[in-house]
């Protein structure tokens, strides 16, 4: 699956998320409970925001000195026997991981979650080449026997499909012949899973945080699907974008304490599993032979840019959960793999403004996640910045928008003009409102009003309503 | 072990030390970070306040606590097994659980109520995966426990299987009292200073915090989706 998915057009898939009742009835209740969970279990931290400030300090430590790091990682990798291939593009690292798995003649493999493996569109690489690939957490597991419906949400990629949808796609897929209780179908792909596991040659996750000092690589995960991922195939294949590193052990604490809080609310997620190259002469279990691959894919472009802090995100969707307009539209609406407020800031930077020019308005400004975000970085902030450069650089925003930013920008910045403009701006308005309301609003306006409603311009400025009430006051 | 390879590097950190727009780092101290919020947790609180914490986040984490010594250490996990009824179990080869009463006495008397149990042996190599994939109960023994989180961390090694506590349905994990500590932090300084000091890390190192389980249908938690369904802690008292 590459970064973009879905369908073509911003507003074809905004009207699908606003349709699907049912996705926005479970969208808004996830928000609700991860953002309840998160801030029960941050509070239990003690100083949050002391917690934030480490977080970005360290991000930006990392990130400042990354060639460094990288170094430091592939060196110590190497000297506990492992592989390191540094891919600038996707391609690169495609075609490295389908040399590996040539020589080691491998028939199936076994996957743990990873959302630049999504980015690179690997498991169509591998496919290519005859191989079979299964996607190992349950929610990305449902979503590929789904004939690759794509996710809808970064930590919860299943979220838009209730249970009896699921029920229905096992049932036909895989002969499944129980209920839709959700326990039921768990027992189910945990027999299914268990076969796939012991049958694999391969296995390929991502990497949450990779340490430096060592040359470890983390998961985290509540299933511990990529611990059986990591410890049943021969080979192990980790994939990691450039940017998920740390310098030593003791900000790989901090890193995972904010993930695991942001994510899911939980003190720590059920397995935190980290590895150290491959086993050890004498261990039985675990891989032989270990692989990780280093992808930049158009990070590098990144660094040096205002937009450098968005490569400190860690992927936990905070921003997601508290986004009013994630909430409306679901995930599906991004076009990408990367989804919500983050997404909206870096699937531009990642795949161009040509295709994504719409993603940065997909946002109320509200500041929410920035505020969520536990390494700070400024979102909205962000996204302003995206649009700055889409309407004044890019030249590729919509002629209506770009004749209002003139207008208005000629409007307030000229006394007369504006005094003008808004004392008629009640009787211009006239034709479109009803009532106090504009609910079919010409020019700039129609692409707000199709969704809401705009207040009518009051028949009294604001300006000469503050003057006559100071005017009454001074009399009285 | 012999050394693996790089590819790729130099023309891919040259890039990015040019993006950033400055040469190559060659020597980079980690700073001492302005805040440090992660001492002050627990801080100065001793084991019995540690436990406490530690016992009402199991309950959390659905995860079962039984508190013993080494007296009734035998029975506790015998029962255990028993609750589970399970008919096989696979423990690791460490001295640790051996010296608290897992030893050839235990498994005999376990064989005599007819469960059988093995203990991961290197010598027989892919068998051990074997046995675990059939095994009801995997048990192991916690070298660091965390209060906070609920979590055990596994220092593996030859003689301690990964697969102990994930390929069994039920997993028992033996937490000496002594190995409490607040939370993560002090988890991975040991390691930190362990790297520091140029000695060898675990190839894994696994903290463990509860059952496996998921929230991808319909955000309704359910157990056991890889790994163990169910999960028993047992505390042991220090002689």
């Amino acid at each position: 699956m590459p970064l973009r998915v879905g369908e073509k057009d911003f507003q074809t898939r905004v009207n699908k998320g606003l349709d699907d009742a049912f996705m926005r009835g479970t969208v808004r209740s996830a928000q609700e409970q991860l953002r309840t969970r998160k801030q029960a279990s941050s509070e239990e931290l003690g100083d949050w925001e002391a917690w934030r400030s480490l977080g970005e300090e360290i991000r930006t430590h990392t990130l400042e000195h990354l060639d460094y790091y990288l170094e430091q990682l592939s060196d110590k990798v190497a000297e506990r026997g492992g592989h390191v291939y540094f891919a600038k593009t996707a391609e690169e690292g495609n075609a490295y991981v389908r040399k590996v798995a040539r020589e080691q003649e491998a028939k199936k493999i076994v996957k743990s979650k990873s959302m630049v493996t999504e980015e690179m569109s690997l498991n169509d690489a591998l496919e290519e080449d005859g191989l079979e690939v299964v996607e190992t957490d349950l929610g990305e597991y449902i979503l590929q026997v789904d004939d690759h419906d794509p996710p809808s949400h970064i930590v919860a990629p299943s979220l838009h499909k209730n249970r009896a949808q699921i029920k229905d796609v096992f049932a036909e897929k895989k002969d499944y012949e129980d209920s839709d209780n959700a326990n039921d179908i768990t027992r189910f792909v945990r027999g299914e899973l268990r076969e796939e596991f012991l049958d694999a040659d391969i296995g390929i996750t991502g990497c949450n945080f990779a340490v430096a000092e060592s040359g470890s690589i983390s998961l985290v995960t509540n299933e511990g699907n990529a611990d059986l991922v990591t410890a049943l195939p021969k080979t192990q294949i980790s994939v990691m974008s450039m940017e998920r590193i740390v310098p030593t052990w003791e900000e790989l604490d901090v890193m995972v304490s904010l993930l695991c809080r942001s994510a899911v609310g939980q003190k720590l997620t059920s397995y935190i599993t980290t590895l150290t190259g491959p086993k050890g002469e004498e261990e039985i279990d675990g891989p032989e032979d270990f692989h990780l691959v280093i992808v930049d894919n158009g990070r590098s472009d990144i660094l040096g840019t205002q937009f450098q802090s968005a490569l400190h995100c860690i992927r936990c969707a905070a921003c997601v959960n508290v986004c009013p307009v994630y909430r409306h539209v679901g995930g599906h609406a991004y076009g990408s793999i990367y989804n919500g407020p983050i997404g909206a800031v870096l699937t531009p930077l990642l795949d161009g403004y040509e295709n994504n020019k719409d993603l940065p308005y997909a946002s109320s400004l509200c500041a929410a996640c920035t505020e969520a975000c536990p390494v700070k970085i400024p979102l909205h902030e962000q996204l302003i910045a995206h649009r700055q450069i889409i309407t004044e650089k890019e030249k590729l925003g919509s002629m209506p928008e770009k004749w209002a930013m003139k207008m208005f920008g000629t409007g307030v910045s000229a006394p007369k003009l504006y005094r003008l403009a808004s004392k008629q701006a009640h009787r211009v308005m006239s034709p479109w409102t009803k009532g106090s309301r504009i609910s079919n609003g010409p020019g700039p306006l129609k692409a707000w009003t199709n969704f809401r409603d705009l207040p009518a311009p009051a028949s009294e400025r604001f300006r000469d309503w503050f003057a006559n009430r100071r005017r009454s006051e001074f009399d009285e | 072990m012999s050394r693996g390879t790089i590819q790729g590097r130099e023309d891919f950190l040259n890039r990015i030390a040019e993006k950033i727009g400055r040469p190559r780092s060659e020597h980079v101290e980690r700073p001492e970070w302005q805040v440090q919020p992660q001492w002050d947790v627990f801080a100065g609180e001793n084991t019995e306040q540690l436990m406490e914490r530690f016992k009402a986040q199991c309950d959390k984490i659905h995860t079962n606590v039984i508190e013993t010594d080494v007296n009734g250490f035998r029975e506790a996990v015998a029962e255990t097994i028993g609750a589970y009824q399970a008919d096989s179990v696979i423990m690791w080869d460490d001295v640790r659980l051996e010296r608290a009463g897992l030893d050839d006495g235990f498994r005999s008397q376990m064989s005599a109520l007819g469960v059988e149990t093995k203990v991961w042996d290197t010598s027989k190599g892919e068998e051990n995966i074997r046995l675990a994939e059939r095994a009801g109960v995997g048990i192991t023994y916690s070298d660091i426990t965390l209060a906070e989180s609920g979590t055990v961390v596994l220092l593996n090694s030859p003689e301690k299987g990964r697969l102990v506590n994930l390929l069994p349905e039920n997993y028992i994990a033996v937490i000496p009292r002594s190995s409490l500590v607040p939370r993560m932090t002090q988890a991975t300084r040991r390691v930190h200073e362990r790297v520091q000091n140029g000695e060898e890390i675990s190839s894994q190192i696994h903290f463990v915090s509860g059952p496996s389980n998921s929230a991808d249908i319909e955000m309704s938690l359910v157990v056991g989706v890889h790994g163990p369904v169910r999960a028993t802690y047992i505390i042991l008292g220090d002689e």
